[in-house]
């Protein structure tokens, strides 16, 4: 059981830090390029609204069964939230505290850097949480064709009407969920800056 | 790569019915739980973490997990799936009725007031007609959710579309695996977009955007 809780942990970490280094760069680039948010938030929503079980599914012609096609399902999965919360996290600063900031001579990328991604990393964390929490939830099924993971238990569990073995998979999977989105939450309170903090 | 899907397209069709069915079953009790309850949330504010607080919890469940803890007391079978969406509805229901009643205008509130309308006048005349699009947003939501999370149900019985996947996955069969995926992606995409209509609809005339 320890052995499928940390491929669990493992597949979360690396899709969620594949879409994070996707995404980040992604969401930051759609706030200058105005032209291109149209684009990617609605291909991001678009890999929402199709389920999760049918985006796993579609990826198993092409990339087989096993741990890389999960890997690729939690990806485009993770992305959105963090896309739209680092647009909308820069997107929604007071306009005067970048010009504030461009008065006092600073440069572009300096700006981002000093002023917009730290003022945004609270709203960029909600995102990273919601994606995590997510992740491990759709890691589940990648039990299902072969990328290991909690998942396996459950969908072994109940094919052999095993309860406790169901349980042995759900509780931990539940445990898991549920403790990352109260300790990512503790994160995003930490890192909102003292003077904005509701 | 399509030919299992058209060889079982009345198959495909009647798994796409009964999917739906499960689906809309399920977001037409959650909405009657969840509105009332929002309603109630937005009145008496000293519920709000505990009711918002359960919800977020049960939503943070993975499907799978939580449809392994309904098993032992629904069995398996349409009533555990439709449960399970029920109950990850509510978040979205709650909180989208609250905040919509709740971000009706004072001012507007107080109008009606002068007016001489009672409390629960000024509810349903003034406060739910303008929170109806934020509610609407809601339906929308869980409608895409449920369609995605009846697929997972397939596993505990419940039928529809979800069953093409994972008999294609356990066969190794992809072209089966397809005719579940697909229209189960199309149906999702397509319900979306029609909620996004029925949301425009909604909204009040001369009220924003």
């Amino acid at each position: 059981m320890l052995k499928l809780l940390s491929e669990h942990l493992v597949l979360t970490f690396v899709a969620v830090g594949i879409a994070a280094a996707i995404a980040l760069p992604m969401g930051i680039v759609i706030t200058r390029v105005r032209r291109l948010n149209f684009i990617v938030v609605g291909a991001a929503n678009l890999s929402q609204t199709v389920p999760s079980l049918a985006v796993l599914g579609l990826c198993i012609p092409f990339l087989g069964i096993g741990f890389v096609p999960s890997v690729v399902a939690l990806v485009l999965r993770a992305m959105l939230p963090i896309v739209v919360n680092t647009y909308v996290g820069i997107e929604g600063l007071e306009r005067s505290v970048v010009e504030s900031a461009r008065g006092m001579g600073m440069r572009d990328w300096q700006i981002l850097s000093m002023v917009e991604l730290p003022l945004a990393l609270p709203v960029i964390m909600a995102g990273l949480r919601n994606a995590t929490v997510m992740s491990i939830s759709i890691a589940t099924l990648a039990g299902l064709i072969g990328g290991g993971g909690l998942g396996e238990l459950i969908f072994r569990g109940v094919a052999m009407v095993d309860y406790p073995m169901v349980l042995a998979g759900a509780i931990p999977t539940a445990a898991l969920a549920i403790g990352a989105d109260v300790l990512m939450g503790r994160i995003e309170f930490q890192l909102t800056p003292k003077g904005v903090r509701v | 790569m399509l030919d299992y899907l058209f060889a079982h397209l009345d198959l495909v069709l009647e798994r796409s019915v009964q999917h739906l069915q499960v689906t809309a079953i399920a977001v037409i009790v959650a909405v009657s739980i969840g509105v009332p309850l929002g309603i109630a949330v937005a009145r008496w504010r000293r519920l709000e973490p505990f009711v918002l607080g359960t919800a977020s919890l049960l939503y943070t469940i993975p499907s799978l997990a939580l449809f392994a803890f309904l098993l032992p007391f629904l069995g398996l079978g349409e009533k555990p799936t439709i449960i399970a969406l029920i109950l990850y509805s509510q978040l979205a229901i709650v909180r989208n009725t609250m905040v919509g009643i709740n971000g009706v205008d004072r001012a507007v509130v107080e109008a009606a007031h002068g007016m001489g309308m009672q409390r629960n006048q000024i509810l349903t005349m003034v406060q739910l007609p303008l929170a109806l699009p934020l509610i609407m947003a809601g339906i929308r939501t869980i409608t895409v959710m449920g369609i995605g999370v009846a697929t997972i149900a397939a596993f505990i019985g419940a039928g529809g579309l979800g069953v093409f996947i994972f008999q294609g996955i356990s066969r190794l069969y992809p072209e089966m695996i397809i005719a579940g995926a697909l229209p189960v992606a199309l149906l999702a995409l397509a319900a979306d977009f029609a909620l996004s209509l029925v949301e425009r609809v909604v909204r009040p005339r001369g009220v924003g955007r």
